[in-house]
């Protein structure tokens, strides 16, 4: 097979309306073109099927048919450049924003954002947690408090959302504290995803709490950190937000900046 | 739990190269299964009477959380098998060096008893096509397939297990027929062979010939592991039977019978039970892996074929 023929043979997988590749044959001389069909199905059903495992609220919101529908779009419009398919649909929720017969469902986007979110938790690299000693002790020094660098966990990362997308994701859980009929999906919702444990959690944060945590993952030191949280929300409230970092095991290290 | 080496030097590779990368043997002869994350907690409560765990290697290359977590655990009371999936042996392109490090590291973590891949192409260019596709076997395809497998040992520094493929069409460039270009492969490179019997009689119905003849065409001392699987059923554009490897199915009755006749010329050898699509119970999964072991233990009672094969 040359370069040129295997070229040809991955194009059309990708594109239906190729013909199918020169040189193919079948033993029974039957038109290999019906063959080579199962490769074009299984490579586009394979990769719709990887994202039907990554963004299963995505699919319940807008329905099987739907979900299928977009991301055969998206599969042929970005195959996967990775070996490691965890990974594959990190496009798709910029994918779906862009996406025209998606803007009736305005927050869909969102919500697959949580959900890669959930996915890049599950599979980030392992860290141990500090305990609440050890964060007594570092907030004990108050002089030394606004120059406190707290590294997260290598798995958190914050979502957020002009729509109700923590209320929209709970409300698909199996254990659902959250009933769809009574999200108002027009409410600005924001959290921090990590993974506590083997367990990736969704913790719903305040818009304070949201920028303190985005402030604290880009290296902020903790009296800025806190300072811009203020600013976004007056009602901040840095203790209850540190003690529920500590309750999910949110913060691995806390050392003193001495440049700062 | 089964560790221990079992396997009995007429499965080491015998090419030119075996020297030169070693022979990596280790997995009992028994059956084993694919490792699901459906079934980690499951597995470690149970420790389930089983040969070896299988997994693909693409599902580990992530930096940390449960996968690693449950790994490490079951992996000191089973063998491992490491299963690739994305190295495009059969591609034209060089083979991915960055691809081969995250292989390298995964080996030298795990320390699995064999590493295999397939007789396929799984990416072109920049993409990933996440499929085993097929390619002619020409004097130039040979060639190439055999640079890959070398480069592939000697960065493993280890023999690796080549499986053959299922396939839906074939090529008019060929000039060797699979078995043949197979037994080349084996000869050239020192590699071992992942016999998948589904596979045999998927792409041997596929393509009209008798899956029975091609397992006697292949160097049957190089196999160091079977796969055992399930497909389903379609039909070509002649109304003509279309097999497809889905691995999401009960291993059928044919398979097993190809499978009893492979044991019958090898004696027994480590044999998975691949189930990778709509992923059923364990138990189903552990009585399919009985049943092969039942095929062993008959096998080896059964002397006379394996006699005159290794005589």
């Amino acid at each position: 097979m040359s370069a040129l023929q295997q070229s040809d043979f991955t194009a059309a997988l990708f594109d239906p309306a190729l013909p199918c590749p020169a040189g193919l044959r079948a033993w029974n001389g039957s038109d290999p073109a019906a063959r080579f069909a199962v490769y074009r199905n299984n490579v586009v059903s394979g990769l719709i099927d990887a994202l039907a495992d990554t963004f299963p609220v995505v699919q319940a919101l807008v329905g099987e048919e739907f979900f299928r529908a977009i991301a055969s779009v998206f599969v042929r419009a970005r195959p996967p450049q990775s070996k490691l398919l965890a990974f594959y649909g990190d496009e798709l929720p910029a994918f779906i924003q862009a996406f025209e017969p998606a803007r009736s469902v305005p927050y869909l986007a969102d919500v697959a954002r949580l959900e890669l979110a959930r996915v890049q938790a599950y599979h980030a690299m392992d860290a141990a947690p500090i305990d609440a000693d050890c964060m007594q002790a570092a907030l004990s020094k108050t002089e030394r408090l606004p120059r406190l660098r707290l590294t997260l966990h290598p798995s958190a990362r914050v979502v957020e959302s002009s729509h109700a997308l923590v209320s929209l994701w709970a409300a698909h859980q199996s254990d659902a504290a959250v009933n769809l009929s009574a999200v108002d999906t027009g409410r600005p919702e924001q959290a921090l995803v990590l993974r506590q444990g083997l367990d990736v959690v969704v913790v719903p944060l305040g818009p304070g709490a949201t920028r303190f945590c985005a402030a604290l993952l880009d290296g902020t030191p903790l009296g800025a950190a806190a300072g811009l949280a203020l600013q976004e929300e007056a009602r901040f409230d840095l203790s209850a937000t540190l003690v529920a970092l500590l309750n999910h095991d949110a913060v691995c290290a806390i050392d003193f900046d001495c440049e700062a | 739990m089964p560790q221990q080496n079992m396997l009995a030097s007429n499965h080491a590779a015998r090419g030119a190269h075996a020297q030169a990368v070693g022979t990596a043997s280790g997995l009992p002869r028994r059956a084993g299964v694919g490792l699901k994350p459906e079934h980690f907690r499951e597995v470690l409560e149970q420790l389930p009477d089983l040969g070896f765990f299988e997994i693909h290697a693409e599902n580990y290359m992530v930096d940390g959380g449960p996968f690693h977590h449950y790994l490490e655990r079951i992996r000191t009371h089973y063998a491992l098998s490491l299963h690739g999936v994305g190295l495009s042996i059969g591609g034209e392109a060089p083979l991915d060096e960055a691809h081969l490090d995250r292989l390298a590291a995964l080996i030298s973590r795990y320390e699995p008893a064999e590493f295999s891949e397939h007789l396929a192409w799984s990416s072109h260019g920049e993409n990933f096509l996440n499929d085993l596709l097929p390619l002619p076997y020409t004097q130039q395809t040979l060639v190439r397939v055999c640079a890959h497998i070398d480069r592939v040992q000697d960065r493993l520094g280890r023999r690796m297990l080549l499986e053959n493929p299922a396939s839906y069409v074939e090529f008019e460039a060929s000039t060797f027929d699979e078995a043949e270009f197979i037994g080349e492969v084996v000869r050239r490179t020192g590699c071992g062979l992942l016999l998948d019997v589904n596979n045999v009689y998927v792409s041997c119905t596929n393509h009209g010939r008798d899956a029975v003849a091609f397992i006697n065409q292949l160097p049957l001392q190089a196999v160091a592991q079977i796969h055992l699987a399930g497909f389903h059923r379609d039909q070509d554009a002649a109304g003509a039977t279309l097999l497809i490897d889905s691995h999401g199915a009960p291993v059928d009755a044919q398979v097993w019978d190809l499978y009893r006749h492979t044991l019958s010329r090898s004696g027994p050898l480590p044999t998975l039970i691949e189930w990778d699509n709509d992923v059923p119970a364990l138990t189903v999964l552990l009585q399919e892996a009985a049943r092969a072991e039942q095929c062993m233990t008959q096998a080896s009672t059964c002397q006379p074929a394996s006699l005159e094969l290794f005589a």
